[in-house]
């Protein structure tokens, strides 16, 4: 008996749940663009508090992820399964990679004592206050979408290996590259905004 | 099944092009850091999202692959950019017109 699949069902359904990770972002963006408006001056001092070198390593190392799981899809359909595993375990390393380097980012700035509610930001302009809320919101929410992604790619790679995700059922994989895609993509907006609008 | 997949999911993009795709988006990081570091006062923000547009533009059609899907998703994709640029204009009107 053969197992019933369905394809373009499947993408399909992968893409509406990204409007809805689409428009999840959006609305925070829309905030942050609304706050920028308003309190320009002082999203430019919190801008420039944040470090572009890190910033800038997050963002290739998200835009080299985004290259290399493009890639595995590529290699399991072209019935390379050991480059698409490799490929794969490159990916997570960096989603692993981007994290560590968030972690290192956020502690310096916990440690300047910025953090939400802090003493320290509450005696900042109400702008400076409001940037840093929704630096750590937004980041945060993207952090875990990266922790997500790098989790469902894991999973994806484990069934390649065991022979479920193969040359001719490729669809998991192709929906695990799109959520990490998106990863990707949200990200691109998020560091201009930032760490450069200042 | 695999029939099914290679209709819709048509050839796999080769390794070549999508290096090329990569290259060019390191290359987009480089010039928006670059556009940052001078001051073009409020074109800043439109450089940045500019290029930014552009980006995501690459990663959406080639790495996610958009370019090569049937129509129906490509519709869904514009109408639900359609709506988020809505629901950000119409914030804008009423924001950006406070007096």
């Amino acid at each position: 008996m053969s197992e019933h699949r369905d394809y373009a069902g499947g993408k399909l359904g992968m893409w509406i749940f990204l409007f809805t990770e689409i428009l999840l972002f959006g609305g925070l963006f829309l905030l942050y663009a609304a706050y920028l408006h308003r309190y320009p001056a002082d999203f430019n001092a919190g801008g420039k508090q944040l470090d572009v070198v890190l910033g800038a390593a997050n963002t290739i190392i998200l835009i080299t992820s985004s290259f290399t799981v493009a890639a595995s899809i590529t290699a399991l359909r072209l019935g390379q399964t050991a480059r698409c595993l490799w490929l794969l375990a490159a990916t997570v390393a960096l989603a692993l990679g981007f994290l560590v380097n968030k972690f290192f980012e956020w502690s310096a700035k916990i440690g300047h004592g910025i953090y939400p509610g802090s003493q320290h930001l509450l005696q900042m302009p109400p702008g400076e206050n409001l940037f840093f809320g929704l630096y750590y919101a937004m980041t945060g929410l993207h952090g875990l979408h990266v922790l997500i992604g790098a989790t469902l790619l894991s999973v994806t790679a484990a069934l390649v290996r065991k022979g479920r995700v193969t040359q001719g059922n490729f669809g998991l994989l192709e929906n695990a590259g799109l959520y990490w895609h998106l990863v990707d993509l949200v990200w691109i907006f998020l560091f201009p905004l930032f760490y450069l609008i200042a | 099944m695999s029939h099914a997949q290679n209709e819709s999911g048509s050839h796999p993009l080769s390794y070549r092009f999508l290096a090329a795709i990569w290259a060019a988006l390191l290359t987009l990081t480089a010039l928006t850091i670059f556009a940052a570091r001078i001051d073009l006062g409020f074109f800043n923000v439109v450089a940045a999202l500019g290029i930014a547009s552009i980006k995501s533009s690459l990663v959406i059609f080639f790495f996610m692959h958009l370019k090569y899907e049937n129509r129906t998703i490509k519709t869904m994709v514009l109408v639900a950019f359609v709506v988020l640029a809505i629901c950000i204009g119409l914030t804008f009107f009423d924001v950006g017109f406070r007096r």
